[in-house]
Order: C-alpha cells, then sequence, then structure tokens
C-alpha cells in the first residue's frame, strides 16, 4: 500500500530504475511490441515470441522485451521499436516472426540495425 | 566493391506523420507496458492523485480545470470545469462518475488506443474527479467489442486497488473511490450521455430527456459527472503540470490536443495526436502523407454519423471546435474519413443516415420516423428518381428532425446529409436532373460501355457476362446491352488488358 | 433494429443451465446487471433463446417482458443460434469507402444465407459488423478469431474452402 507521496516518489525511483537498468546496475535495451488490437491483429503475438525465443536462445541479456499500446500507423503493423542506451530508437515496421528473428540477430547481438525493416525504408 | 545500397535510418519523430504531432493524451501509448502500474508509476503515474489528495481541496481541483480551458472530447465540447463544478454543487448521499467509452462512431478507435495503451491514465482522473466532485462511486461503460481493452482496464484496477489508488482512505486523505466496469452490448444510443446511464442501471438504453441534467439527477438518480476517454486522458497531466501548460496548447477556445483516427482514402491511416488549430492540410498532405493513387481529395468526412464533412475549399480551417461548428461541421469523438474524387457524397450520406436508422432507439418520433423517411428520399435519390421537390423536402425534414429530437443521436442524424447538401449540391442535383451520379459510384445510375476505338473483339467480356447481355462476333466490337445489364462489374474485369470498358 | 428469433428447438444441456444458475445466483441481488448476466448467458449457450430468457427472468426476479425487451434492444445480443465459424464483415466507414459491401455481397451469395442467418448444417452464420478498429486494413472481415484485411472478393472462395475442408 503506498500512503504518501514520499512512497510514491520512492516507488517511481524503484520503477523506473526497473525498466532502464538490470539487477547488477547495466542499462537495459528496451524492446517493445505494440500489441493494441490493430497489432494483435497483424500479428505481433507471434512476434513477440519469436523475440522472445531469438534473445533465450542466443542468451543476449540486459534486454527488456515488453508489450505496448497502440504506436499509431496502422498500415505498418506490426510494429517493433527497440531502444539501445545512448542510441536513438529505431522502429521496424511490418514485422513477421522471420523478420523480427533477423533483428534480434543483427541489431540486438551484432549491435548493427536492420535498415531494411526501419519505417524509413517503408516509407520511401 | 559494388555500390552498396544505404538506407539512411530516420527516427520516427523526425518523420512527416509525427513531426507535427504533440502526444498528450496518447503520451504512454506505444511507451510503457499497460499492464503493468509499477511502468506507469515510472513515468509519472499517480502523482496527480496524490497532488490533488495531499495538497488541494475538491475546488482547487474544478479550477485548475476551468483555467486549463478543457472541453469535452466526446464531441459536445462543454467545458469540462464547468459540468464537474455543477455535479460539484450538488449534495447528495451518493454521487458517481461515470467514463464513457462506447466508442460506436464508425472509423473511430481513439478511446480504444487509449484503454488499451494506457488504462491507468483514466483510473487515476476518474479518482480525481470523484474527489473534485464528491464521488465515490465510478463506471467505466466499454463496447463489448474491445475484449483487449477491458482485460487491461480489469488488471489496471486490481493493481491500483493493491497499491492502495483505489478503495478506502486512499493516501490517507480520507478519500474513498471505487470502480466498476460495464460491458455494452452494441448499441450505438448508448454512447450518449443519458442513455449510457439508463444502459448501466441495466435498462434498454433509450436516452431520458433533459433536464434533470445528469449533474441533478444521473446514474441511478444521483448527481454524476460522465466525461469521454479522451478528457479524461487529459486530466492527470493538467493537475500535475498546471493549467497554463494546458491551456498554452490549441487555439484561443479550444485547448490542448485531439487525437484523430485517420482513415479512408489516405497514405498514412492511423491515430494522429495534433494541437487544436491544425489545419486540413497538414493533417492530410503532411501527417497522412496524402491521397494514393494520385486522386483529387473532395472532402474529409468527421464526427461520424453525428458529423459533417469539410470539402476542398476549406482546407485550410484551422481545426477546432467553434471553426467546425461555424462551418457546419462538427468536431465528434475524432474519426475522420478521407475521401476522394470517387466517392459520391450522396452515397456517403446515405450510408450513414442508413446507420442512425438502424441505430435510432426508438423512443421518440423525429428520430424514428424521420430517418426512415429521409433515407427513403435518399434512396430514390441514388435511384435516380427523386425531383428537385424531393430535395427541398428532405431538407426541411432534416432541420424538423434536428430540432425536435430528444437525445444527441437524433439531433445530429441529419447532419451528414445537411453538409453533403450544403457543399456539394452539384452532386444531389446531378442525380435528380441528370439522372447520373458523377463519381459513378450509385449502382442504378451508372453505366458500362465499352470503347469501340479500343475493343478488339477478344470476346472475354462476353464470356464472363452473368446475364449474356454483351454481345458480338469474334474479332469485331461488342455491345452492352443497358436494358439487361445488371453492373456487375465483371467485363470491366475481364478486360484488364484492353481496357476497352469503362464506368460512366 | 429487427432481429432474427430462432426456430431451432433449444436444446440445452442440464450442465449449462447448472453454470447459469450459479451466474444467477451471484449476481441477483444487484438487479441493474441484468446485462452482464445475459452476457454470461449468451457465453454458455451460445445465443438467448426464449427459454434461457425465462430462466433470468425467474432468477434474478425481474419480468419477462423486461428481459425481452433489454435482448431485443441490444445487437450484440443473438435471438438465434451463431454458427461453427461466424464471419463478420466489417460495414465501418473505412471498410465501407473501399469496398466492403461487394466482400459482404459476395460471401452470402456464395454460402445462400443472408446478413444475420446459419447455413443449414450449421457451418457458417454471417453478419454485418461495425467498425472492428482495423481500419488501416480495410476492407476487414473477422471468421471467429481470425482477421482478414485487404480484401477482394476474388479471394473469397480460397478463404471459406480453409472452414469447410
Amino acid at each position: 500500500m503506498i500512503k504518501n507521496i514520499a512512497q510514491l516518489n520512492e516507488k517511481k525511483e524503484e520503477c523506473f530504475a526497473k525498466m532502464t537498468k538490470s539487477d547488477a546496475g547495466e542499462a537495459l535495451t528496451r524492446v517493445v511490441v505494440g500489441m493494441a488490437t490493430c497489432g494483435i491483429a497483424a500479428g505481433a503475438t507471434p512476434v513477440f515470441k519469436a523475440i522472445e525465443q531469438t534473445i533465450q536462445e542466443l542468451a543476449l541479456s540486459n534486454i527488456t522485451v515488453t508489450q505496448t499500446g497502440c504506436i499509431g500507423m496502422c498500415q505498418y503493423e506490426p510494429i517493433v521499436e527497440i531502444t539501445v542506451p545512448g542510441e536513438e530508437k529505431v522502429t521496424y515496421v511490418q514485422m513477421n516472426a522471420e523478420k523480427a528473428a533477423q533483428v534480434v540477430k543483427e541489431h540486438l547481438a551484432n549491435g548493427k540495425p536492420v535498415a531494411d525493416y526501419t519505417v524509413s525504408a517503408a516509407t520511401e | 566493391m559494388a555500390e552498396q545500397k544505404t538506407t539512411a535510418i530516420k527516427p520516427l519523430n523526425k518523420m512527416n506523420f509525427y513531426k507535427k504531432q504533440q502526444r498528450l493524451a496518447l503520451r504512454n501509448c506505444g511507451v510503457i507496458d499497460p499492464e503493468s502500474i509499477d511502468e506507469y508509476i515510472a513515468v509519472d503515474g499517480y502523482q496527480a492523485l496524490a497532488k490533488a489528495l495531499t495538497g488541494l481541496k475538491p475546488e482547487d481541483v474544478i479550477q485548475i480545470i476551468k483555467d486549463s480551458g478543457l472541453r469535452g472530447r466526446g464531441g459536445g465540447g462543454f467545458p469540462t470545469g464547468l459540468k464537474w463544478d455543477f455535479t460539484a454543487r450538488n449534495s447528495a448521499d451518493q454521487k458517481y462518475v461515470v467514463c464513457n467509452a462506447d466508442e460506436g462512431d464508425p472509423g473511430a478507435f481513439m478511446d480504444r488506443s487509449v484503454l488499451e495503451g494506457d488504462p491507468h491514465c483514466i483510473v487515476e482522473a476518474m479518482a480525481l474527479c470523484g474527489y473534485a466532485t464528491g464521488a465515490t462511486e465510478g463506471y467505466i461503460y466499454v463496447r463489448a467489442e474491445y475484449p483487449v481493452a477491458v482485460k487491461r482496464l480489469e488488471i489496471a484496477i486490481a493493481q491500483a486497488k493493491e497499491y492502495g489508488f483505489l478503495g478506502k482512505n486512499i493516501f490517507e486523505s480520507g478519500f474513498d473511490f471505487d470502480l466498476h466496469i460495464r460491458l455494452g452490448a452494441g448499441a450505438f444510443v448508448c454512447g450518449e450521455e443519458t442513455a449510457l446511464m439508463t444502459s448501466i442501471e441495466g435498462n434498454r438504453g433509450e436516452p431520458r430527456p433533459r433536464p434533470p441534467y445528469p449533474a441533478v439527477k444521473g446514474l441511478f438518480g444521483k448527481p454524476t459527472t460522465e466525461n469521454n476517454v479522451e478528457t479524461f486522458a487529459n486530466v492527470p497531466q493538467i493537475i500535475l503540470k498546471g493549467a497554463g501548460f494546458f491551456a498554452a496548447m490549441g487555439t484561443e477556445k479550444s485547448k490542448g490536443t485531439k487525437v484523430f483516427a485517420l482513415g479512408g482514402k489516405i497514405n498514412n491511416t492511423g491515430l494522429v495526436e495534433i494541437p487544436m488549430g491544425t489545419t486540413l492540410r497538414e493533417i492530410i498532405e503532411e501527417i497522412g502523407g496524402g491521397i494514393p493513387g494520385g486522386k483529387k481529395f473532395k472532402a474529409a468526412q468527421t464526427g461520424g454519423p453525428s458529423g459533417g464533412c469539410i470539402p476542398v475549399s476549406l482546407i485550410d480551417t484551422p481545426i477546432d471546435y467553434d471553426n467546425l461548428t461555424a462551418i457546419g461541421c462538427m468536431m465528434g469523438s475524432g474519426g475522420l474519413i478521407v475521401m476522394d474524387e470517387d466517392n459520391c457524397m450522396v452515397d456517403i450520406a446515405k450510408f450513414f443516415l442508413d446507420f442512425t436508422v438502424d441505430e435510432s432507439c426508438g423512443k421518440c418520433s423525429p428520430c424514428r420516423i424521420g430517418t426512415k423517411r429521409m433515407q427513403e428520399m435518399l434512396e430514390k435519390i441514388i435511384e435516380g428518381k427523386a425531383t428537385m421537390q424531393d430535395l427541398e423536402k428532405l431538407e426541411e425534414l432534416a432541420h424538423y428532425i434536428k430540432e425536435n429530437s430528444l437525445c444527441g443521436l437524433g439531433q445530429t442524424a441529419p447532419n451528414p446529409v445537411l453538409a453533403t447538401m450544403k457543399f456539394f449540391k452539384d452532386e444531389y442535383i446531378a442525380h435528380v436532373v441528370e439522372k447520373r451520379c458523377p463519381s459513378a459510384q450509385c449502382k442504378s445510375l451508372l453505366r458500362y460501355v465499352i470503347d469501340p476505338e479500343k475493343c478488339i473483339g477478344c470476346t472475354l467480356c462476353a464470356r464472363v457476362c452473368p446475364v449474356d447481355a454483351i454481345t458480338g462476333e469474334p474479332k469485331k466490337l461488342h455491345v452492352i446491352d443497358q436494358e439487361k445489364c445488371i453492373k456487375c462489374g465483371a467485363c470491366m474485369a475481364a478486360c484488364k488488358r484492353v481496357q476497352a470498358i469503362s464506368r460512366i | 433494429m429487427l432481429k432474427k428469433i430462432s426456430k431451432i428447438p433449444f436444446n440445452g444441456t442440464p450442465e449449462q443451465e447448472e453454470q447459469l444458475r450459479a451466474v444467477i445466483e451471484e449476481c441477483k441481488s444487484d438487479k441493474s446487471l441484468l446485462m452482464h448476466v445475459m452476457q454470461r448467458a449468451q457465453h454458455i449457450y451460445g445465443y438467448l433463446p426464449f427459454e434461457v430468457q425465462a430462466m433470468i427472468a425467474d432468477g434474478m426476479d425481474i419480468p419477462l417482458e423486461k428481459v425481452y425487451g433489454v435482448s431485443t434492444f441490444y445487437a450484440q445480443f443473438a435471438l438465434s443460434p451463431k454458427g461453427k465459424y461466424n464471419i463478420s464483415v466489417c460495414l465501418g466507414t473505412a471498410c465501407y469507402v473501399k469496398g466492403s459491401q461487394e466482400i459482404l455481397d459476395k460471401i452470402c451469395e456464395k454460402l445462400g444465407i443472408g446478413p444475420d442467418e446459419c447455413t443449414k448444417d450449421g457451418i457458417f452464420s454471417i453478419e454485418a459488423c461495425r467498425c472492428i478498429g482495423a481500419c488501416g486494413l480495410a476492407p476487414v472481415m473477422m471468421i471467429n478469431e481470425d482477421v482478414y484485411g485487404n480484401l477482394k472478393p476474388d479471394q473469397i472462395d480460397q478463404i471459406l474452402a480453409k472452414y469447410t475442408d
């Protein structure tokens, strides 16, 4: 139970740290998958699973994968966004399980974003 | 080494689609995990509630909302602070807060996105409203068609209870607040304020006459404040950052931002949140990326079945409540459907009227009978059987229904017809006088013809015609018998290589 | 809105009745939960035949005409059963302007039934629905939980075939 502002602020610090840093204090890479109704309808669930599975297979650490609400661009769903600490956020669009696995391997494991799958490639 | 193809990776916020957007109601959508109260807390969640309960009096909260200039985002645009004040002024043993999440306009999904992406902000805003107005119980009325939203709201409410943001003695302020979810069952009229309350009570969702207004006699006969999802979504930020922060955005009388669901004939469909006062041209050309296939923009429909349309001549109108009302349109809840030269405005008007005829609850006769008669007149027009006198009658009846219906549904039902008649009278006249549909959409009026210059006599069209309406010798000109033709379009599809058949 | 009322005889099982009685027991102290009970009853039986409405009226101590009034008012309450595969074609604005009426017509023609009807073998039922919020994929239809977007009339045969094999 949170009973006053001090406790809420304490909780806020704790939650913010949990979102951005690992238990050992290392900065976390954040992967979010747009999973509102439109994202799910476009196939976000298998994409989410593929990301989690590939991360596990490659034994990558310091990465959080989470669902989120509507990112806004319906026709580009499923959308995946990756924020590596200290770098600009990269938005991948029209993902499927295979593309997602490839992104994990190249972007998360080797640090090379897959330019062809990003929103800038799709809208050019 | 061969030339390497490189694609520059542009961040999302630098793209046209996002550049002009300002995310306030949607600030957490696409950012946090909606099923985690911890992530909401990490981005300042429940800070506004803590601030209000531990440092502000209820009248202070109302004053901040009044000063911010926030107006109802469900369509009407009524000042939110004033609405809260009315309820606060009435004393009763029990008061309620209601969140209208019965988003029924076809083509609109702003509320769904907020509920699915940031359910905790609605929980927090409703608690704030409860504190300001003296209500201790709240109801969220959600469309049953939104199972993901319902599930995430259920999770949010359970988490908020666990953390003590709902329940008894919140932040040890002595303020109690509890929330319940009620599911709609597919009745558009329930989006109307009083009909929604009747439905929560377990009845047919028919509207009630006003007065008495809900602030006096609302849910279960008690003083009630009802706001729409997007309205509530703005509240925690306003309380936390102050009225001035919000009032700095938008136009003189319409503050803040508005979320639109952009759809129809547009390259970038999706959810956009823009400051009030952005022009339609900016929305369509910059954010929306223009019309596909090089077609010409004809009009944008706003406000769904209760709204009107903005024609190309008014594309530079800054969008806010008062400007839209002035041109006979309506902000509505935020559906924005773009139409190009191929859309027939009479057909669009009829589409919305079919919707209201279907959804009229039947309680008052102007709406129940009147909209049906309007629908019949529109059918006559579309079939080329109407006279100019029918057009006059249609307009007269539309005004009568607007003035005499019991609730918002009926009062706004004629809007799509009136707006299209105002801006596209020539299209109505073409249907009536020339018996022609300028956009070649209305089936009874269109004809398929074969171009004698292009026809190579391949017989493909004659073979696919289901009613044998096409005759002609091989290698010679083919002709369509208009009497037999059922206008199915099969011949035109079959002739896709030579393209000798056109629809006029 | 006129509703199609089923002529198929009621064949509820004792298990279904037991589930419904439990729901009624849980909710009967609050009459405003009538719609909630009816929603759960529809979940149990798939639709709301007259017999089920009578059980609810009895259990909740609410006049049957009121239950009937509510069931006929809201589009979501079905008075006739749905097929094993229920097809809903979205006729929301975005889908409509992109040609969803043609999709609906094509399916009706193919199955030989109209909207809100069920095929005799109980396999398919069709309904026109309001916006399902996937306007970016317009025109859209759903077969049970599966969503099909960017539809063209000539894809219908192939899609339906997936469910008939």
